[in-house]
């Protein structure tokens, strides 16, 4: 089932801007990885160059087993002999064929007999539920319906890896929901390697099996979600996945299993870190008391924003503004005041100079 | 699986892969579509260009004659010496340079008044009737560039300068004055009722853009109306008076027809005029150098104008979205102007029209009277005493030839300048950025700058001799084609662009991924995608090559006649009727052809014109 995909050393530049900067990654068979990063980023270059539609200027990439890029030996396979397919982020429907037109085009080319390109065509508008609009033209169909014949048509001919370019983007909040249940469905059943280009976070959160993060054409992190989430390898990850935001503290380790913030402490499990850190916490690693608590530290409500299941609370310490989530209506009134406890082990620290974890949380 | 660490590989396997790389490089598809654009481009512009001015310097076979020490082929500035200074330089460039100036001035200046006006009235004013004005207004530019001029002789020709009396002389029975019938007056005006047409859309099109508001802050602030005009209006469309002057200009410099027929008959030479008598007495190299003098001034004014033009060029994003039409109110004089102004378009199609197709049933030139009528130059057999024995136009097997020449000329250089637009669209834009793809578009505007007729005459140069495979072209129907579909260029490159821009890059890029290589791309997506952009740019070649005189006029031999060439053939062998047979079927085929465009919808003479 699926195929490895393997990319060594790639770069890619434009003029004078590095679009993707020394980057290898291997992706298992059948894995689903999401490249994750905020525009302008790299991801959807480093797409585009797996893809074919663009030549690395160094680097190697295999797909399987099969040399598709290598600068050092001057092999390129174009974009239609790797096997690939790629659902484009504005779909790249062809306005002029019908439905059935733009999934046999593929087909076709592969000269493969009329009734089993029928039959082909069939299963896949079968699988994204959109049979019977075989005669329909592009325009004819909405955003959604428009996106799942562009996902039907990488289907029909079957290519071993799965290559999508921000696919739900151009969807509306509430179908982007639906399509994320359907797309990992899709993937799950189809068991092809999967590369997702996605600047959403949840979105790579919750479809994903691997989230590679990547920063001005740089590999950040390449881990699964729920290490993406606790773990965050630097204090870029650490920022841009999670909402609302992670804490992040700048203070200075003081040698007494604790990091001096300046208006107060927090105690940290670590041994051997020094000097000046940023101390990460999650929102919803903070526990709220509304009445003096042991080791838990004096603080103002400075703002309540309830939605729903969970409340966010920005509550402050002298200057500082710290960020909590607590589950369902929060019964706190601005001004209240509260009391915030830190527990070690949910803490990561980071170096203030370089930004890197330094101390891992231990739960 | 693992796969081997990038070890530095020894130095063969590195030119391999450097190999590799140029060949992959060089057969993608943008690079080797604009590769074999850019050696087609240079073969048909920019190499006729260099032997054009390779020749004026070199010893010509003929120059023995005039210059007993000379040798054919060797280095000489002789030609331009000739040209630019010596006893003929005065009569040979300076005195045709000078009338060429004058009437490329005079009908510009003329015709930018005449469409402005029309334009103001129809964009701007409450009259009525403004979708007829429009309309007509697009008429006397789809006929023949000569036609008014042809018209124009029939009416005060007049017997002082030679010939048959016109109309007017005839009916007041006084000699009309020599500068009524020819020279320049009577070029400048039939020019400027001719390509009045690109005044009138440009600054239509300027008028339509500009936010009224502008205008009516200006009213609040208590200024008059004229002021309005004059400081407000007036600024805005100028960017557009100044592209419509170029195109005139340049276009009248390197005009044929016109200056022929009412110019060469009193001696008043133009450049255009003048490159054509040497050509045809077999002095090419100081054709040439004519021709070269019109490239120059020609650039000149082009690049005088864009400086111009540059910096406000940004008044064109003004307005735009929901802008509101200040109409000025004409009260009683709507009626009246209305009327005066649909007179006038009337006239200037219907006269000509109706003063040529009089000319045709007159048995002998200048007796307009009812017991002259004949039907001999439509439908009469072969007679030794009238039109040197031509028979008439009906039953003459040379003009059912130069017909269908003219129809398969246009018709195949409407599919060749269509299906390049299609392919340097392709080149240009899938390359945007790479200094091929600039290269590649700007050698594709350099025929943009060349006049007509100055275009035809580098086209002797360079087909008169076998180059490499191709077989010498001259006097072949094929050359005529090509010149066409190269000066179209311009045109076809920069539809294309548009056409191209059109269609997202992601529409091919998913034919790749799917597996479809670049022919099944061009003939499942690119073609289908941009096909009504296609017929459009068909159609309007097909109606400016059939009506196309300047470019072939040096090139046309007796078996490649087309339409517009044998009219300028009978008008010199003093077939005035003959001639006038011939230009009325020419615009007979022509306005076939612009009601085709009519019918095909997105097609319009604008679009024809690159705007």
């Amino acid at each position: 089932m699926g195929t490895t995909i393997t990319i060594k050393n790639l770069t890619k530049r434009f003029g004078d801007v590095v679009a993707v900067n020394n980057v290898s990654l291997t992706v298992e068979a059948g894995t689903f990885l999401t490249l994750l990063g905020p525009s302008g980023c790299g991801k959807t270059t480093l797409l585009r160059c797996v893809a074919g539609l663009e030549d690395p200027d160094e680097g190697e990439i295999y797909i399987g087993d099969k040399l598709v890029y290598s600068r050092a030996r001057g092999i390129s396979v174009p974009a239609g002999q790797r096997d690939v397919g790629l659902v484009f982020q504005n779909y790249a429907l062809w306005p002029h064929m019908t439905v059935y037109k733009n999934m046999s085009f593929a087909l076709e080319i592969r000269k493969l007999p009329k009734s089993e390109i029928d039959k082909r065509v069939k299963e896949s508008l079968a699988e994204v539920k959109m049979l019977g609009y075989e005669n329909r033209y592009p325009r004819e169909m909405s955003g959604g319906q428009q996106q799942r014949i562009a996902l039907a048509r990488m289907l029909a001919y079957r290519p071993k890896v799965f290559l999508m370019d921000e696919p739900l983007s151009n969807l509306d909040a509430r179908l982007r929901m639906d399509m994320r249940a359907e797309l990992k469905r899709l993937h799950h059943v189809a068991g092809a390697t999967t590369i997702y280009v996605t600047h959403d976070q949840v979105e790579a959160l919750t479809m994903s099996s691997l989230i590679a993060v990547m920063k001005d054409g740089v590999l950040q992190q390449v881990d699964t979600p729920d290490r993406v989430y606790r773990c965050p390898s630097n204090l870029f990850v650490a920022d841009f996945i999670g909402n609302p935001k992670v804490n992040l503290l700048e203070g200075v380790v003081d040698g007494q299993g604790h990091v001096d913030l300046g208006e107060f402490k927090v105690p940290v499990s670590v041994c051997g870190v020094q000097g000046k850190v940023v101390l990460a916490v999650r929102p919803e690693d903070i526990a709220v008391y509304t009445e003096p608590t042991m080791g838990a530290v004096e603080s103002s409500v400075y703002s309540v924003l309830p939605s729903g299941a969970d409340s966010t609370i920005v509550a402050r310490v002298g200057e500082r503004e710290i960020t909590i989530r607590v589950p369902g209506i929060s019964s706190l009134k601005m001004d209240d005041r509260v009391w915030l406890g830190f527990d070690p082990r949910t803490i990561n620290l980071y170096d203030g100079n370089s930004g890197n974890l330094i101390a891992v949380r231990e739960a | 699986m693992s796969v081997p660490e990038v070890l530095q590989p020894p130095l063969s396997l590195r030119v391999l892969a450097a190999y590799r790389r140029f060949i992959r490089w060089l057969t993608s598809a943008r690079v080797l579509l604009a590769l074999i654009l850019l050696v087609m481009m240079v073969y048909l512009i920019l190499i006729p260009l260099y032997r054009m001015v390779e020749t004026t310097l070199t010893y010509q076979e003929r120059d023995v004659l005039a210059v007993p020490d000379a040798v054919p082929g060797e280095l000489t500035t002789y030609h331009w010496v000739r040209m630019l200074a010596s006893r003929i330089s005065k009569v040979f460039l300076y005195a045709p340079l000078q009338h060429s100036l004058v009437v490329a001035t005079g009908a510009t200046l003329l015709a930018m008044l005449i469409g402005s006006i029309l334009a103001w009235l129809v964009i701007r004013t409450d009259m009525p009737g403004r979708n007829l004005i429009n309309n007509l207004a697009t008429i006397p530019y789809i006929m023949p560039s000569w036609t008014i001029a042809m018209a124009w002789k029939v009416l005060f020709n007049t017997r002082v300068a030679g010939g048959t009396p016109g109309l007017l002389e005839y009916l007041i029975g006084r000699p009309v004055p020599t500068w009524l019938a020819y020279g320049p007056i009577p070029i400048i005006v039939s020019s400027a009722l001719h390509y009045y047409t690109f005044f009138f859309l440009f600054v239509s099109a300027a008028l339509m853009s500009i936010d009224s508001n502008l205008e009516e802050a200006a009213e609040l602030m208590g200024s008059s109306r004229g002021r309005i005009l004059r400081r407000i209006t007036f600024p805005l469309v100028l960017p557009a008076l100044l592209s419509g002057f170029i195109m005139t200009f340049s276009k009248v410099m390197g005009t044929f027809g016109g200056p022929n027929v009412l110019g060469t008959p009193v001696r008043y030479y133009v450049i255009a005029t003048m490159i054509r008598s040497n050509v045809a007495i077999g002095e090419f190299a100081d054709a040439f150098v004519l021709a070269i003098v019109l490239i120059l001034f020609t650039i000149v004014t082009i690049y005088i104008n864009q400086r111009l033009i540059g910096t406000r060029k940004s008044y064109e994003t003004i307005g735009g979205r929901g802008f509101v039409a200040h109409v000025a109110r004409l009260r009683r004089w709507r009626g009246v102007l209305a009327a005066a102004v649909i007179i006038f378009q009337v006239l200037v199609i219907a006269l000509p029209l109706g003063l040529l197709a009089y000319d045709t049933f007159m048995l002998r030139s200048g007796d307009f009277s009812l017991s002259n009528f004949t039907l001999h130059y439509w439908i009469g057999k072969s007679d030794i005493n009238i039109a040197n024995g031509a028979p008439g136009v009906l039953r003459n097997p040379k003009i059912y030839s130069s017909a269908w020449n003219s129809i398969r000329l246009s018709l195949a250089t409407a599919f060749f300048t269509a299906l390049l637009g299609v392919i340097l669209g392709y080149a240009i834009v899938k390359g945007r950025g790479t200094r091929l793809s600039k290269l590649v578009e700007q050698i594709s505007f350099v025929p943009y700058v060349i006049p007509g007729i100055a275009f035809g005459a580098v086209y002797i140069s360079m087909f008169s001799k076998r180059v490499g495979p191709i077989p010498p072209l001259y006097g072949t129907f094929a050359l005529l084609v090509v010149v066409s579909v190269a000066k179209h260029i311009p045109y076809s490159a920069r539809s294309g662009v548009s056409a191209m821009l059109q269609v997202g890059r992601e529409l091919e890029e998913a034919g790749q991924i799917a597996g479809a290589n670049l022919w099944e791309r061009f003939k499942r997506i690119i073609f289908p995608l941009t096909s009504a952009g296609f017929v459009s740019g068909f159609l309007l070649t097909f109606i400016t090559t059939m009506r196309e005189l300047s470019l072939i006029i040096l090139l046309v031999t007796p078996a490649t006649q087309v339409l517009a060439s044998q009219t300028m053939r009978y008008t010199e062998n003093g077939d005035d009727q003959m001639a006038n047979a011939v230009i009325l079927i020419l615009i007979t085929l022509v306005l076939i052809g612009n009601f085709l465009i009519g019918r095909f919808r997105g097609g319009s003479l604008k679009k024809g014109l690159g705007m």
